[in-house]
């Protein structure tokens, strides 16, 4: 029995898996936490989905694959916030229409120029078959994306909770903007090779949420929310081993399941709670 | 502490992409040691110059400086607080009282925004002015509407600003809140601060503010609210959208000490007197008032 339930980690590929799943997943859970508070949910889906035509283009052109689909998923936020500044027609609804149109002309892209790259592991990701050198462009694009973060924390925190007073002590809110942008579209290509751009879309807002569900202040959120990202992660690497399925499937549903735990639970907030008290007494004074 | 700070707003055209024009031509200056309302309905362009003063809105047209500097300088040395309006705020953020106040003191510090001594102790004492040190530990969504607008102006406070801009800084405040809230601009006004009062609340203006902006697509008017203040401005400030109760004929008798009481839902009501100046509820603050006043022949 025993023996059985250690298996997985008997063989390279399982260990490597689980390695490149908890740091991608570290990696999205802690720009989840902006994403879910500036409200820019999202964004990672339009970005993630705006990546197909880069990865297309760069193959056909011989360039690196990560470099395309950074760019391409770039300029999908930017045409956004561009159209979206000179038009009446709202954010969410330009972002609509752009991400679909790019990701429909990368699938016509795909189809029309031969090559060796599957599209489900493009879109599903291919965790279990990860090579050596993958694993370093996730370690060093991650790593980079996730020192970035951390180092600038707090102004990008400033920066999602109140643009003006960001504004009015000097920072440079555009730059912020952008910066947070690029990182989102960075985070998106080291998950690439692991969870794939559809399910990475999950990664990027479920443990937001499950941290912002169950904490009161951002330095819990990013831990729970981490917490949360790293035990699925490596939760659903492991299962997925017994039950023959999609890895990357298996780790978001159980970032699901977490966070549904987090929604009926959650102390302060949670479903079943709100019901036994009422809600919370309204302060006076 | 820096020098007191005076604003220049220089022929201020603010357009928006889509062509529309906001705002033309607006000038006004004024003076360090000033609390200023910014009066004007919704659309009136109001909320365009207290952008174009925060510099969220560049104009097409004309300049901002503070007291000589440029805006983009003034924050970068921290001379310009803000203190949203309730609603821009979104009070589920994972942030306590604490941490908002010290957003104050980051332009104070390094690029990886770490504490020091110094910083926690003016967060503390600004805290502490505004009566919320109690509440430090709070998340900011488990306040009171009073207490919420207590902790950003801790935050101004904290910020060690000279120029601070409130937008709609009464709403959705008590009544005690709100003078304590004037108590303390007052005080600020005393050290030399400059603060600029986005209102539309006409009756407190008198109240508190000593200078006016009138506003409708471009500054109507500027000046000590005693002069500017008047019914024929406020006309064209709010093309008739203003209620009008006057007491022409009221049962007012000489025996009710000529006083009335009136009574509003939240905002405080304006009142003019009989040759359309003016009048406020306390007579301290305003004895120059009373003694031109008392040589005008008393009314019958």
């Amino acid at each position: 029995m025993i023996e059985r339930l250690l298996e997985p980690f008997q063989f390279a590929f399982m260990v490597e898996a689980m390695a490149a799943g908890a740091f991608v997943a570290t990696v999205c859970a802690v720009l989840s936490c902006y994403l879910v508070l500036k409200g820019w949910s999202l964004m990672g889906d339009a970005i993630s989905h705006a990546v197909l035509p880069g990865i297309v283009i760069a193959y056909a052109l011989g360039a690196p694959l990560a470099l395309g689909a950074f760019s391409s998923g770039l300029l999908c936020a930017v045409a956004t916030g561009y159209i979206k500044a000179h038009t009446r027609v709202k954010e969410d609804t330009v972002m609509g229409v752009v991400f679909t149109g790019l990701f429909a002309f990368g699938l016509v892209l795909f189809t029309r120029i031969k090559s060796d790259l599957h599209l489900d592991h493009i879109l599903f990701g291919n965790i279990l078959g990860i090579e050596r050198g993958d694993l370093i462009e996730i370690f060093a694009v991650g790593g980079v994306t996730l020192a970035i973060v951390l180092a600038l924390r707090r102004d990008l925190l400033l920066f999602c909770f109140d643009p003006g007073h960001a504004r009015s002590i000097g920072l440079r809110t555009n730059l912020l903007y952008y910066l947070l942008l690029a990182l989102l579209a960075a985070t998106i290509v080291a998950s690439l090779k692991a969870v794939g751009i559809i399910l990475v879309i999950a990664m990027l807002v479920t443990p937001g949420c499950v941290g912002f569900l169950l904490a009161d202040r951002f330095g819990t959120m990013l831990a729970i929310s981490t917490g949360s990202a790293v035990f699925s992660a490596l939760t659903g690497v492991y299962v997925s081993f017994f039950v023959n399925g999609s890895t990357a499937a298996c780790i978001v549903l159980a970032q699901t399941l977490l966070f549904i735990a987090a929604l009926l639970f959650a102390p302060k907030r949670g479903l079943l709670r709100s019901r036994r008290t009422d809600g919370q007494p309204t302060p006076v004074g | 502490m820096s020098e007191p700070l005076s604003i220049d707003v220089r022929d201020v055209t603010v357009a928006y992409p889509n062509g529309n024009v906001a705002l033309h031509d607006a000038t006004f200056h004024l003076a360090a040691g000033t609390i200023c309302a910014l009066v004007g309905v919704n659309g009136s362009g109001k909320s365009t110059l207290f952008k174009a003063v925060m510099g969220f809105v560049k104009p097409v047209r004309g300049s901002v400086s503070l007291g000589g500097l440029s805006l983009r300088e003034a924050q970068r040395r921290n001379l310009v607080a803000y203190v949203p309006q309730a609603e821009e705020v979104d009070w589920t953020f994972p942030v306590s009282v604490w941490d908002v106040v010290m957003m104050g003191r980051y332009g104070y510090m390094n690029f990886l925004r770490i504490p020091r001594a110094e910083d926690r102790r003016v967060a503390e004492e600004s805290l502490a002015r505004v009566g919320m040190i109690e509440f430090r530990d709070r998340q900011i969504g488990e306040l009171s509407g009073g207490q919420k607008k207590r902790v950003f102006l801790a935050r101004a406070l904290a910020q060690r600003a000279r120029v601070i801009l409130l937008d709609e800084p009464f709403t959705g405040v008590d009544v005690k809140t709100e003078e304590a809230i004037v108590e303390l601009l007052r005080e600020l006004r005393s050290a030399g601060h400059l603060m600029l009062v986005s209102t539309h609340n006409l009756g407190s203006v008198p109240e508190f503010c000593d200078h006016v902006v009138l506003i409708n697509r471009t500054v109507l008017a500027y000046g000590p609210t005693d002069e500017i203040f008047t019914e024929e401005n406020l006309a064209r400030t709010f093309g008739g959208v203003l209620r009008h109760f006057r007491f022409d004929e009221s049962t007012i008798q000489k025996h009710d000490g000529r006083a009335v009481t009136v009574l509003t839902d939240d905002e405080r009501p304006l009142v003019f007197g009989k040759g359309g100046h003016l009048e406020y509820s306390r007579r301290q603050e305003h004895e120059k008032v009373v003694e031109e006043r008392a040589e005008e022949p008393d009314d019958k």
